[in-house]
């Protein structure tokens, strides 16, 4: 009953948002309903403690990480079009459109998504996968189930793989380098957001 | 003016001599005159009509919607060692979360794939012709105009007979006669508040229907699966007393028979609840304890978690399974959305409540299985009776929040795929973990 369409025009610049992000109306209004629930207080914003109410993602071991993927740095809330936005970068990539080298580079492509997953490791943002960050990341992910030492040691031998030009660090080419036999777009889709 | 008045009182007069006539009485004895299954058959049939344009269009959209979970891709990690993608996969099932989670999921109402001409019940479904607005239309006229004042006016009948009734029967001093009236009273009331909500109930196996002394257990999704339950029998309730309406009609239902209502600050003391439950079974001659063991309204597409505590009283356990047709409208009280009375008020003008009610064989506690493993067992049994998925999350999970083992397990799971192997990653042979400082 028209239902689509009256939510799509709740959402201010929604065409812009659809073009920059590739989603359909119906995905930006089944996300729409999704960021409403989401949003108990009706704020129009949601905050981090509005994405730990998912118990799913309490349960995650880089819940906290993801979460505050969200965020931009001094940001304590996030609206509807960053909120979709980010999720775009989720999207499978479009197979059928051919690469126009004079287009933006879009949202959802293999190197957006590196991109992307680089900075959930590279926390302060500085262009480098620090040992130290690394470490974090492994330390949320196995936690009490290994020594310090073990993890250490895994931490160490990831960078000597990666690290090529020796600073003890992972730079994004670095980064890049050392995923290129991985399936990207596999891995770091959301399949159902197509 | 004395026309319209006297018009007026005729018109009332009729309509009180066809509900005690036709709705009634029948209600009261137990006999049905078929009307309600006829209404059925021909609101299936107009439904089936008219909505099939919806049909085809609305299922391709749901499919692109609805999120089918990933199967587990834990097998593309790489066995024995770390590898940089390894966090995608975690990164990966927390988005999908965030877009949408199997748990909360179960804390909406299940959206239809068709529609039933419900706007509660229309989601995503687009205007599609003046045809169907229009029959939308009459819908409304209908269960407005004509059901609504019909089933308010039945549902206060049978309640005011049952605070009137049970406080007359309290009266009796003889056991016997009292028990056998005091049955007759509830059942009368309940079917009466049965018609009022429209509802058609389909009983199966009757022959495990539950027995004096024992523990009636059923899955639960709104308040009315008590009047559900209880046009087929009595049963003992087991509640937390409230104050206003609900207390009078408390009050007054125990003086005909004991059911076990608990202040607020007894329900905390769980061994004081036991007890007293315990003791009411005990006595072979007291009605069956109706349970609902999830401790909170679920959807009715699958069954959470059952709460050990009712296993831990003893006696003999009476699985039932409760299924609504969500095509009538749909049963299912989200109490963060709606109270008491707005919920009431949905239930009374949806076009039906169409149940079907399954009792299951008695079950025991087996030698050396604990409470959480036999509530688990029975869990298992309803959920495979009703059709409705046996998820092994809490109920309570509705209010608050993921305990911390939970975070743990997965870890777990993580690390053993890392560090099982002895590969290169283990120094060497740890025989405890020692705590990170």
């Amino acid at each position: 009953m028209g239902s689509t369409n009256s939510t799509l025009s709740k959402i201010p610049n929604v065409e812009e948002l659809m073009q920059e992000t590739g989603f359909t109306p119906a995905h930006i209004v089944r996300l729409y309903d999704r960021f409403e629930a989401l949003d108990k207080e009706k704020t129009g914003h949601l905050r981090p403690q509005d994405f730990g109410a998912i118990n799913r993602l309490a349960m995650n071991p880089i819940g906290d990480r993801i979460i505050g993927a969200f965020f931009s740095p001094g940001q304590e809330t996030v609206d509807f079009h960053s909120f979709v936005r980010i999720l775009a970068h989720f999207r499978p990539a479009d197979k059928k459109h051919p690469k126009d080298p004079s287009m933006p580079e879009p949202v959802n492509s293999r190197t957006s998504k590196l991109k992307f997953a680089f900075q959930l490791y590279d926390q302060d943002k500085d262009g480098k996968i620090s040992r130290a960050e690394l470490l974090q990341v492994l330390r949320s992910m196995l936690e009490m189930q290994v020594t310090e030492e073990q993890l250490e040691s895994i931490a160490d031998r990831t960078i000597q793989e990666a690290d090529l030009d020796k600073d003890d660090a992972i730079s994004f080419e670095e980064f890049r380098k050392s995923l290129e036999k991985v399936n990207i777009d596999h891995k770091m889709s959301i399949r159902f957001l197509r | 003016m004395e026309d319209l008045w006297s018009i007026a009182v005729v018109l009332l007069q009729v309509w009180f001599s066809v509900m005690i006539g036709f709705i009634m009485i029948p209600a009261m004895f137990g006999l049905s005159l078929g009307v309600t299954s006829v209404y059925i058959q021909i609101l299936v049939k107009i439904l089936e009509v008219t909505v099939r344009k919806l049909d085809e269009k609305a299922y391709l959209q749901t499919q692109y919607l609805f999120p089918r979970p990933q199967k587990k891709i834990i097998v593309d990690l790489h066995k024995g060692e770390f590898a940089l993608s390894d966090s995608f996969y975690f990164y990966i099932k927390g988005l999908e979360s965030i877009v949408d989670d199997q748990v909360t999921q179960r804390f909406s109402s299940e959206e239809l794939v068709s529609w039933n001409l419900l706007t509660r019940t229309n989601h995503n479904f687009h205007y599609i012709s003046l045809r169907l607005t229009i029959i939308w239309g009459l819908g409304v006229i209908i269960r407005y105009c004509v059901l609504f004042p019909l089933r308010i006016t039945l549902a206060i009948i049978g309640l005011t007979w049952l605070v009137i009734g049970t406080t007359l029967v309290g009266f009796l001093p003889n056991k016997r006669l009292k028990n056998w009236l005091s049955e007759l009273v509830h059942l009368m009331c309940y079917r009466i508040c049965a018609r009022g909500l429209s509802a058609t109930i389909q009983y199966h196996n009757k022959e495990n229907k539950p027995q004096k002394g024992g523990i009636c257990v059923a899955n639960h999704t709104s308040p009315i699966d008590i009047v559900i339950l209880a046009n087929d029998g009595c049963y003992a309730m087991v509640g937390q007393s409230h104050g206003g309406l609900m207390g009078v009609i408390q009050r007054s239902m125990v003086r005909s028979c004991p059911h076990v209502w608990f202040e607020r600050s007894e329900m905390r003391d769980r061994n004081a609840v036991t007890s007293r439950l315990r003791a009411h079974v005990a006595a072979k001659t007291n009605l069956p304890i109706l349970i609902f063991p999830e401790g909170t309204c679920i959807n009715n597409t699958s069954v959470m978690m059952f709460k050990k505590g009712s296993f831990e009283i003893g006696g003999t356990i009476y699985p039932v399974a409760i299924k609504y047709d969500p095509r009538f409208g749909d049963a299912f009280w989200n109490s963060a959305k709606y109270n008491m009375v707005n919920y009431l008020l949905r239930m009374m003008t949806s076009w039906a409540i169409v149940v079907n009610v399954w009792y299951l064989p008695p079950m025991t506690r087996r030698e050396g299985e604990d409470a959480a493993q036999f509530a688990n067992r029975v869990k298992s049994a309803i959920a495979h009776q009703g059709g409705l998925l046996d998820m092994a999350w809490d109920g309570s999970l509705k209010r608050a929040k993921v305990k911390e083992e939970f975070k743990e397990q997965q870890q777990k799971m993580y690390s053993s795929m890392v560090m099982g192997k002895k590969g290169r990653n283990s120094q060497e042979p740890h025989t405890e973990t020692t705590r990170r400082q």
